[in-house]
């Protein structure tokens, strides 16, 4: 991918949907802003990270609190801007790169709105391979590098900029920032030079996303089966099929909690799968048997006759499902990384296997 | 003296009226429905009322289809102010922004930003500025603009400002018609804000088409009886209300068919399973209103937040093209509406779900003598075929394990027999042709509120009552008696990524006619 245009919207975002592991946010909000600022012959250049310069000052746009706000109370359109002028004031640097932070849901699309007004390039990359719920969750973490100084905006013109002792303080306390802008604000942070991020942030995040999108709607119009489409474009284990029998959801600590219990048919007959999550799905076990794939690894369900991605949110009783695991970015499972995303850090009690140990006898997948 | 009610239900190629006594079918009337829609209303009515006392009709309910064509041919559309109360938020993605052109042309839209709106807890974004909303209305009245749409972020959670701002308009613009989001919508900014646009534009033709209606009653001979027009959610609304609230009548002819075959068959919570030609149309009815589908409805290609029934369609019908290939297939190919000249039983010359069920001895319709020869492995297969798959639609809607009462409706049911895998029990009731009229006839009013509360220690019980009684408020508002008045639906969202206890409840509430 060397451009981004209005046409690769659509397709990106399917995309980055499938990538948000059933959280993130729909990225129609941020689709729309990025239309707007692409106009209708307007393009982002996109470079790829071995090709940035060692000089170059990158820093990620993104939005941080709750998609639901968001769809009500819409972007002035200048937030993400001001909050990396925000950043650069602070830097006494111009930022000339623009990164994604996570390739999951809204955030995905978003920088492109902010790359096109801005008229910088974007860096293909992410720094979460996936959608993660809080700031710290960025693989620059794991390299020591801050997240703060981070700038945040909102649409009335404030910005405020904190400088935390580590990432988990940002976290914390643009967290609070954030409630009080109005549960959703424009964050700038991450700033880094292009040396760093090519160690530290996750590369080729939305030509994945893109070529993901794609060979769902490739296998949509040519009538083939959009999930293997999906599987094989994303490097994926397909773990179990079926239909959607149970729903439970609970508020905990102001996260949407919840699990789904799948009736296996097909291969999978006889069998039952649940998958339980936190904005994001974070674990599958089967019913009285071994779990199956954890976090950080990603769990994604799909509408089985269509290969659409299926949120958390969306999850319904009768909806017929197909779940696939995808091996997350290798750095989150140093003992470093699952500390940050592993299994226990979300309150669930088992150790972290990579999908492919616990597929390893499964010759028919991947 | 029989208290009767007439309901009328305009489709797509028939226009039914039916005369209903308490809970009786007196008579009916299918006419073809015409470009004007009017006639055809008219039409079915005089056919009707050629059978029946024209003093003993009380009441007379409408669903038609005059909102959705004016919008979907852009036509009889009033040019529009657009007012949004959201201080410098919001301009991302400008009003209109995803509108066809016609439309959009047709609406004008002059648009205006103010001070004002609310963060989702209901603080204010800022207050609103009472001169800058008169000059507005002055300048909206200056282009001789009579109609204004006014959307405020986050209404839903707090409308003072909407009623405030609109109190302005017509304080500057004496003569202006305001129409408020917060009446109209739910939480979607956009989407809530292209509704409260469309019914703005559509109030000078509701005025028109509330005094046809009127008129033909009058012509009609029975001006005693009260006139409503159904809405979208199954519910009615008074004629007066119909000229500020057009937009709510969009997309009500799925609603009053699936509440009709409720009606018919005395059920309140079960799946309504409507065979017509072609296709078969799987819905829920969760105390007696249609399960509202997730995604919301475009109306001629405009994003709006009104939901239509939550439905599954499967290419099964009396018509579907039945073929023993390498293994027996029912459909998705049907003969459709020549299936009275194209299948066997009828003389015709292809096989069909149809002379299936008369072969397997389900139905008895056309000359069963026709189908005496087929091979019956293929009969039992073929109906097995067709089981399996409305099984399996069923199956798609239902929200637990448990078999659930099934009401058949429509021409094409005949294809199925008495007994289907999830359902309890099967109910083919009488008269399910016009089972939309009788849905439009038997129709309750409605009230609906949709909220983002935070909980704090012990206050939810508080804030949900906060919400019901909103919706009942708005109940009571359209003309509901205030003692039949109960919610009917009640729901909670946790917002997600927000960690302070902020959840989305919705209310919806019914009460009876007076």
């Amino acid at each position: 991918m060397r451009s981004v245009t209005s046409g690769d919207l659509a397709t990106l975002s399917l995309g980055a949907s499938f990538l948000g592991a059933g959280g993130g946010g729909d990225p129609y909000i941020g689709t729309l802003m990025a239309r707007r600022a692409l106009g209708d012959k307007g393009s982002v250049t996109v470079v790829d990270l071995p090709e940035v310069p060692d000089d170059a000052i990158c820093a990620m746009s993104a939005v941080m609190g709750a998609p639901t706000v968001l769809v009500e109370k819409l972007p002035g359109g200048n937030e993400p801007i001001a909050a990396l002028a925000a950043l650069e004031r602070h830097l006494g640097k111009q930022i000339t790169h623009v990164m994604c932070a996570e390739v999951g849901g809204l955030n995905s699309t978003l920088p492109i709105a902010t790359a096109a007004q801005l008229g910088k390039p974007l860096i293909d990359c992410d720094a979460m391979g996936r959608a993660f719920p809080e700031i710290q969750m960025s693989t620059p973490t794991l390299y020591g590098i801050g997240a703060s100084p981070i700038a945040l905006a909102d649409d009335k013109g404030n910005s405020v900029l904190i400088q935390a002792v580590d990432n988990h303080w940002t976290e914390r306390l643009a967290r609070s920032a954030t409630i009080d802008m109005g549960a959703a604000a424009f964050i700038a942070l991450f700033s880094q030079t292009g040396a760093e991020a090519k160690r530290s942030m996750i590369g080729g995040s939305l030509t994945r996303a893109e070529s993901i999108g794609s060979a769902i709607l490739q296998a949509r119009r040519v009538k083939a089966d959009p999930i293997e489409a999906a599987r094989l474009a994303s490097g994926a284990y397909r773990l179990f099929r079926g239909k959607i029998v149970d729903v439970e959801r609970r508020t905990q600590a102001g996260f949407a909690r919840g699990s789904v219990l799948i009736e296996g048919n097909e291969v999978d007959a006889g069998a039952s799968l649940e998958v339980s999550f936190q904005n994001e799905n974070l674990k599958a076990q089967l019913a009285g048997g071994p779990t199956i794939a954890t976090v950080p690894d990603l769990i994604v369900i799909l509408e089985t006759e269509t290969g659409t991605p299926v949120t958390t949110e969306e999850l319904r009783y009768g909806f017929r499902v197909t779940v696939l695991g995808v091996p997350c970015d290798p750095r989150w499972r140093s003992p470093a990384g699952l500390e940050l995303v592993g299994p226990r850090y979300f309150g669930l009690d088992v150790d972290y296997v990579p999908i492919e140990e616990l597929h390893a006898q499964d010759t028919a997948h991947g | 003296m029989r208290r009767l009610r007439i309901g009328v239900d305009v489709g797509g190629t028939n226009t039914d009226a039916v005369v209903i006594a308490g809970r009786r079918v007196i008579t009916f009337a299918k006419r073809p429905t015409t470009a004007d829609v009017l006639t055809g209303i008219v039409d079915a009515l005089s056919q009707v009322l050629g059978e029946v006392e024209a003093s003993d009709v009380d009441a007379l309910m409408i669903g038609t289809t005059h909102f959705t064509n004016a919008v979907v041919e852009a036509n009889d559309l009033a040019r529009t102010g657009v007012v949004r109360l959201a201080g410098s938020a919001t301009r991302a993605v400008p009003p209109m922004t995803d509108w066809p052109p016609a439309i959009r042309a047709a609406v004008g839209g002059d648009v205006h930003y103010v001070s004002g709106g609310y963060e989702y807890d209901g603080r204010q974004i800022g207050p609103i500025d009472f001169d800058e909303i008169a000059r507005v209305g002055r300048t909206l009245a200056a282009a001789g603009i009579t109609g204004v749409a006014v959307t405020g972020v986050f209404s839903p959670v707090r409308s003072d400002q909407e009623n405030q701002a609109a109190q302005v308009l017509q304080a500057a613009a004496p003569g202006l018609l305001v129409s408020r989001s917060t009446e109209i919508g739910r939480l979607g900014l956009i989407e809530r804000e292209n509704a409260t646009i469309l019914n703005a534009a559509l109030r000078p033709l509701a005025a028109r088409i509330v005094d046809a209606f009127e008129g033909a009653v009058a012509s009609l001979g029975i001006d005693d009886a009260t006139l409503y027009l159904s809405q979208n959610d199954g519910t009615l609304m008074g004629a007066d209300h119909t000229r500020s609230y057009p937009v709510a009548t969009f997309a009500s002819g799925p609603t009053n068919s699936m509440r009709g075959a409720a009606f018919l068959s005395d059920e309140t919570d079960c799946a309504v399973i409507d065979v017509g030609g072609t296709t078969t149309d799987v819905g829920i009815l969760r105390h007696g209103f249609p399960r509202e589908a997730p995604l919301a409805v475009d109306i001629g290609g405009i994003r709006t937040n009104f939901r239509m029934p939550d439905l599954v369609s499967i290419g099964i019908g009396g018509g579907s093209i039945v073929r023993d290939d390498e293994q027996v297939t029912v459909g998705p190919d049907s003969v459709g509406h020549r299936l009275t000249s194209e299948a066997l039983v009828f003389g015709g010359r292809t096989l069909t779900a149809t002379d299936v069920a008369v072969a397997g001895g389900l139905a008895r319709v056309g000359d069963p003598e026709r189908v005496e020869g087929l091979d019956v492995a293929l009969v039992r297969e073929a109906l097995a075929v067709i089981e399996d798959q409305v099984a399996g639609a069923l199956d798609r809607m239902k929200t637990g394990p448990d078999p659930i009462p099934v009401v058949l409706v429509g021409g094409g049911s005949i294809i199925l027999g008495d007994g289907l895998t999830g359902a309890s029990t099967i109910v083919k009731p009488d008269h399910s042709s016009v089972a939309n009229a009788i849905g439009a006839a038997l129709a309750q009013v409605g009230g609906h509120a949709d909220r983002i509360v935070t909980y704090g220690t012990g206050s939810r019980r508080e804030a949900l009552q906060k919400v019901t009684g909103e919706a009942q408020r708005r109940c009571i508002e359209a003309g509901a008696r205030p003692d039949s008045v109960k919610v009917v639906d009640l729901d909670e969202v946790p917002l997600a990524y927000l960690p302070s206890n902020a959840v989305r409840v919705s209310a919806r509430t019914v009460g009876d006619l007076p």
